[in-house]
């Protein structure tokens, strides 16, 4: 008999060897004249376990891991095949309370099927929310839509029913949908995981996008750095081409969708949605004055939708199974799921999709159980390098949008990046103002000349110099960078800077009676 | 001489090949980059007519996004992860030792040309962090040692 075997394909996985894995698997079951058929999968997102290699038994998929090629023909020894007993073995992968405790709506199939196989796309509730789709009116679209209270998850949190609604309102003989894939947050890849462990998720919002608001032409501006999602989105489109999913009739609708992925190069600005346009023109990626909103002046001047690839990749449960489904999930106006990133100094870093609500210290230590290191953990950022640190007195601070702009801080995309005490905080200030002007894209002055104006400032401090003059200095030129820049790459980076000295000021030489007097 | 004869040929076919596509601009400078390694200056006066751009719009475009390369790159590239997971996890560390151990810095071509080396802000790869990317291939939890030895079996490929 067959056994299927999954060994994951998803690059945090293949960065950890799951490559050389699969082939050794491969080879070791011919040598022993085993039938075997390999899938590869998407990342079930417990990182720490990877290289996770699964096995289709009989009492459901046990799981082995982390795999290392030298313990290959040690589990066909113990009969892993047949889910025999290992060192290695984590038992059934549903039962391990990192996975089973999640609510997976978005990233309810990955880790699961085969990403590229449009077969275990439609076994597994896949393109049900087209069905629908094509059913209905766009602007009953767009009211499920709004109903499900879903937020943008890119960073800003703007409700996406409500800009779906301007550009269905705006009339125009184009539109454009654009999917924002530059995830250039430090400590977020969980765009990256969709786009390699589930690409028809982000093809099939796209195109009920499409539907909702009367545009026929979709983008994806997928980062450079992203080469494996690159390669899975185009043989996903292609599938979806040859299926008619995609294309001038889809399912035999009439109705016409197409869709191209289109690359950035290593901009980190060009994940700002102007910029992006820009880029995508074939320009400098600078940013735009706001108005026009991209959504009735966007790409090429036409009304776009630009929407992150979580926000797009939720829209397809969202049209299954209604509005109110997603909506029962979450708190306040934080409304539905939100795939959550553990990463940096932190024992079990991964993906953890779950309602809006948890607190960070649930997150920190129920989840990722504590630093990597083992030592005390110092600070958190929250919500990329325009994020602020959090210090360990505000670890309670649920998930939540509302309960964190309260406390000066952001969600963000929802990646988290830990830091055990040998941080210093002071460092990472001068950082965050030394990418600020790495990145900057040159149009404010502020920004542009501010944020390196900031590092020699930060220096400064680090080396001791005259702190009292330094510190005011370094917060007036916050408050500029808070207050003249014009997108939030410059009006941001004061969030890091600012935390990491309110919340640290011993790090940057300030003893507490100076800071009394 | 046949060299940039051949290189002014690729670029016109790709500048071609494209051009009519809405925003062509990224897509064909990708293309020549990934064909050649690099974009030729003599490369920009044929895509600017073209596209019908000044040649500073073009250049201009070039300068703006860090991923384009001007001068030819080593054999294989090595991006190195700079930002904030991948410091949690000790890059620094590793960035010291990478330097040393390939004697170049940021943006520089080992002697030999074997190897450059290029800072990366992010390679979506912070849950194995510290993390790099040689061509196509990831690698994460880099340490010193790990590091060594994947140079020295990618040296011996090259
Ligand atoms: C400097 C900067 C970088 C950004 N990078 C990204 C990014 O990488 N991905 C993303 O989806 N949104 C990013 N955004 C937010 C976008 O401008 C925009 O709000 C988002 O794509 C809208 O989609 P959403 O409503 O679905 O979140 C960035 C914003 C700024 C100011
Ligand atoms: S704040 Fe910085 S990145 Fe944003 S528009 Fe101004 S110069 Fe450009
Ligand atoms: S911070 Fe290094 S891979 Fe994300």
């Amino acid at each position: 008999m067959t056994v299927t075997v999954y060994v994951p394909n998803d690059s945090g996985a293949l960065a950890l060897g799951a490559g050389r894995i699969a082939a050794a698997i491969d080879k070791e079951a011919q040598k022993r004249g085993l039938d075997i058929k390999l899938v590869r999968n998407g990342s079930r997102g417990m990182f720490w376990l990877e290289p996770l290699v699964e096995v289709e038994t009989s009492e459901g998929r046990i799981g082995y891991g982390p795999v290392q090629s030298k313990d290959i023909s040690g589990l066909f020894d113990a009969d892993f095949l047949n889910g025999g007993t290992h060192a290695l073995e984590v038992g059934p992968i549903d039962e391990i309370p990192y996975f089973k405790n999640q609510q997976r709506l978005t990233f309810a199939r990955i880790g699961l099927t085969d990403p590229i196989s449009l077969d275990d796309y439609l076994a597994y509730d896949g393109y049900r929310g087209l069905k629908n789709a094509l059913a209905m009116s766009g602007a009953d679209i767009v009211r499920h839509v709004t109903d499900s209270g879903l937020r943008g998850r890119g960073g800003a949190a703007f409700p996406t029913g409500i800009k779906w609604n301007t550009v269905l309102n705006t009339p125009s003989e184009q539109k454009y949908i654009i999917c924002n894939a530059d995830e250039g947050d430090s400590g977020t890849f969980s765009d990256r995981m969709v786009m390699e462990g589930d690409p028809f998720v982000l093809i099939e919002g796209m195109t009920i996008a499409g539907l909702a608001v009367g545009a026929t032409q979709g983008y994806i501006y997928l980062r450079v750095e992203y080469p494996h999602a690159h390669r899975a989105l185009n043989t996903a489109i292609a599938k979806a081409y040859a299926a008619g999913y995609l294309g001038d009739n889809i399912q035999g609708s009439g109705k016409k969708f197409d869709l191209e992925v289109r690359l950035g190069a290593g901009a980190y600005i060009c994940g700002e949605e102007t910029s992006l346009m820009e880029s995508l023109e074939g320009k400098r990626g600078l940013v735009r004055f706001k108005p026009p909103l991209p959504a009735i002046s966007g790409l090429f001047g036409k009304p776009t939708i630009v929407n992150n690839v979580i926000s797009l990749a939720s829209v397809p449960i969202i049209l299954d199974k209604g509005g109110e489904y997603y909506r029962d999930f979450g708190m306040g106006r934080s409304r539905g799921t939100l795939p959550i990133q553990l990463a940096g100094n932190i024992k079990y870093p991964g993906l953890v999709e779950l309602a809006f609500g948890l607190t960070l210290r649930e997150l920190l230590y129920e989840y990722g159980r504590g630093s990597a290191s083992g030592r005390p953990i110092k600070a958190v950022q929250v919500g990329g390098p325009l994020g602020a640190y959090l210090p360990e007195s505000q670890f309670d601070t649920p998930l939540d949008y509302e309960a964190f702009a309260a406390i000066w801080a952001v969600v963000g995309h929802g990646g988290i990046v830990v830091f055990d005490d040998t941080v210093d905080m002071a460092e990472m200030a001068r950082y965050s103002m030394e990418f600020c002007a790495i990145e900057s894209c040159g149009k404010c002055t502020p920004c542009r000349i501010g944020s390196t104006r900031g590092e020699e400032v930060i220096k400064d401090i680090i080396a001791g110099r005259d702190l009292h003059k330094n510190i005011p200095l370094l917060r007036d030129l916050c408050d500029t960078l808070l207050n003249g820049s014009l997108c939030a790459l410059g009006g941001m980076t004061p969030y890091p800077v600012l935390s990491a000295l309110n919340h640290f000021p011993e790090d940057f030489g300030i003893t507490e009676q100076a800071s009394a007097a | 001489m046949t060299e940039t004869v051949s290189t002014q040929s690729t670029v016109k076919e790709i500048t071609r090949a494209l051009k009519h596509k809405p925003g062509a601009l990224l897509p064909i400078l990708h293309d020549i980059q990934h064909a050649l390694g690099y974009i030729p200056a003599d490369s920009i006066p044929v895509i600017a007519s073209e596209l019908q751009l000044s040649r500073a719009e073009v250049h201009g475009v070039i300068s703006f996004y860090h991923y384009f390369r001007e001068t030819p790159p080593g054999k294989q590239t090595i991006h190195l992860c700079r930002a904030e997971s991948c410091q949690a996890m000790g890059s620094k560390k590793l960035e010291e030792h990478v330097k040393a151990k390939l004697s170049i810095d940021y943006h520089e071509t080992t002697p030999d040309g074997k190897f450059s080396l290029e800072p990366v802000y992010c390679l979506g790869m912070c849950s194995c962090s510290p993390s790099m990317q040689i061509g196509n291939d990831v690698y994460g939890r880099v340490s010193n040692e790990s590091f060594d030895s994947v140079i020295d079996e990618r040296e011996a490929l090259s």
